[in-house]
């Protein structure tokens, strides 16, 4: 276990698996209550599209894919607040075009773009230290907006006119979360990937949401979900050199299933 | 609801929010036309209409929930900040892992104070609430489990819990048995020497001894004082016979009506 850990890459891919963790149990709960799961499937496809400007250009494929997904979500935040009523078709619209465009600008780039099954799989065991500072910096602004303003989240989350009508500024809030959930995607397709950023944001909160019935309990929870997740599939991709965005979500789902079965189990025995 | 021009600070007869000419609806369809109606202290306003006739709609539009597309609506003094609702339980989320005490203590925060910490006196004011709505007992319990009755009282206390000095009510009598519309209103009853209360509802009848002015909406206001209402204009209202029936007086409800059912 020792020499596994001396080496760079895997202190890296543990670093980003634990920062990816405690993104998601921040903000996953909040994305999952006010039903914004498919949003954030759209807002991590668009991605694609900043990754493929990114290998054109020649610059970092993190500041392009950050860069579409941000306008990508201030744009659905604009549509929320007009209060138009075609939203989902938007955010389908929005995902298919943003690979779309990924896959025009990665097939005009001359040579080879190695890093492309990376982005869309993920690799946790190929993230650079520049890679992790990114993401520390990322984790760090969406922390602490998130406990900054956690109250006004909670309110737009649980009962968004009551906060309307307590004069919140509901308007930013909505804007708020909805950037926050674009840096968040960012740092999460590090460890997972374009195609399964949407599992992380999902599977902690369903574990923790078997485990308690208390939001603040359940942001703690997935935090520690991820963690495990992450370790678990991180060990697993090593050891059986499987990809490791796959291994992280599968693990998921089976401790997803295995709690749920295990609570069945337990409700069956106390009421036979 | 005239003013009488000699009213002092503090008269019964001072309204609290005037609501003048108001039209507002849903792309370009008005839900509530050209709507005006004055709130005025240890009021009881019943607002009755048929279902889309635009009774949350006027609701939401007093809160500050929607913008109004013409009219306005102004509050005497600083009572903007100072108004209770509660809200049918279809409009807010439901399964949102909260307990009663927690979601009756999110009724404490405001624009001005939610990024900070609960004050002392955020969680000593939840507890009475509780207490005074006999639902301190429930207040670990998850709002999801909770019965129809149980959680209308924790959407009560959660307005409550804001010193409000107006209470809209939407609905509230929907989801409860014959004993819980009992003890609403019998708490509706006490409240009423603290503050206004406006009730939204589509059946008047449980509220039939409890109001002051009754209000037919349906797109258009017709108002009106105790007694003044009559089955036609509830027929015009509605758009079809009505018939009211109240506890214990049948039919005083239902007098004549002359000159004065629309106001301006």
């Amino acid at each position: 276990m020792n020499t596994i850990l001396s080496y760079e890459f895997m202190q890296n891919a543990i670093l980003t698996g634990i920062m990816a963790s405690i993104i998601c149990g921040l903000i996953g709960p909040f994305i999952v209550t006010r039903r914004m799961v498919f949003i954030s499937g759209g807002l991590s496809h668009t991605a694609f599209g900043g990754l493929g400007i990114a290998y054109w250009l020649g610059i970092h494929p993190l500041i392009g894919a950050t860069a579409f997904v941000l306008i990508a979500a201030i744009l659905l935040g604009r549509m929320e607040e007009k209060k138009m009523n075609r939203n989902d078709l938007f955010i389908g619209i929005l995902w298919a075009v943003g690979v779309a465009i990924g896959i025009v600008f990665i097939n005009l780039t001359p040579g080879y773009a190695p890093d492309l099954m990376t982005f869309l799989f993920g690799n946790i065991l190929t993230v650079s230290r520049t890679d992790v500072y990114i993401t520390l910096l990322l984790v760090l602004i969406v922390a602490s907006a998130l406990l900054f303003f956690y109250k006004g989240f909670v309110a737009i989350a649980l009962d968004e006119e009551y906060a309307m009508a307590r004069r919140f500024p509901v308007a930013s809030l909505k804007m708020g979360l909805m950037i926050l959930t674009a840096l968040s995607i960012i740092t999460l397709i590090q460890a997972v990937g374009i195609l399964l950023v949407i599992a992380l944001l999902t599977i902690p909160v369903a574990v923790a949401s078997e485990l308690s019935l208390n939001f603040r309990r359940i942001l703690f929870l997935s935090i520690l979900c991820g963690i495990v997740l992450c370790l678990s599939g991180l060990l697993i991709s090593y050891f059986a050199e499987l990809p490791s965005g796959a291994s992280i979500i599968l693990v998921g789902g089976l401790l997803l299933g295995t709690v749920k079965g295990a609570k069945r189990a337990l409700v069956k025995r106390k009421a036979p | 609801m005239e003013i009488e021009p000699d009213a002092r600070e503090g008269s019964p007869l001072e309204p609290l929010i005037a609501i003048e000419h108001v039209t507002y609806g849903y792309e370009d369809r008005p839900v509530i036309e050209d709507v005006s109606l004055d709130i005025v202290r240890e009021d009881f306003i019943l607002v009755i209409g048929p279902n889309g006739g635009g009774k949350t709609t006027l609701l939401k539009a007093i809160l500050g929930i929607v913008a109004p597309w013409s009219g306005q609506i102004r509050f005497h003094g600083d009572i903007g900040g100072r108004l209770g609702y509660v809200p049918q339980f279809t409009h807010f989320n439901r399964n949102f892992p909260i307990s009663v005490f927690d979601m009756v203590l999110t009724g404490c925060l405001n624009a001005t104070n939610y990024l900070r910490r609960h004050a002392p006196e955020h969680f000593e004011k939840t507890g009475a609430i509780l207490e005074k709505l006999d639902i301190y007992g429930l207040q670990r319990e998850n709002i999801t489990d909770l019965s129809g009755g149980q959680l209308q009282r924790v959407l009560i206390a959660r307005a409550l819990v804001s010193d409000p000095l107006v209470l809209f009510l939407d609905e509230p009598t929907t989801a409860m048995d014959a004993t819980s519309q009992t003890g609403l209103l019998d708490l509706l009853a006490g409240l009423q020497t603290e503050m206004s209360i406006v009730v939204v509802t589509h059946d008047p009848t449980p509220y039939a001894q409890a109001y002051r002015h009754i209000a037919c909406l349906n797109s258009r206001l017709y108002y009106h004082g105790r007694g003044e209402l009559d089955s036609l204009t509830l027929e015009r209202v509605y758009g079809c016979p009505v018939e009211i029936l109240g506890h214990g007086i049948p039919h005083t409800l239902l007098s004549g009506h002359g000159e004065t059912e629309k106001r301006p």
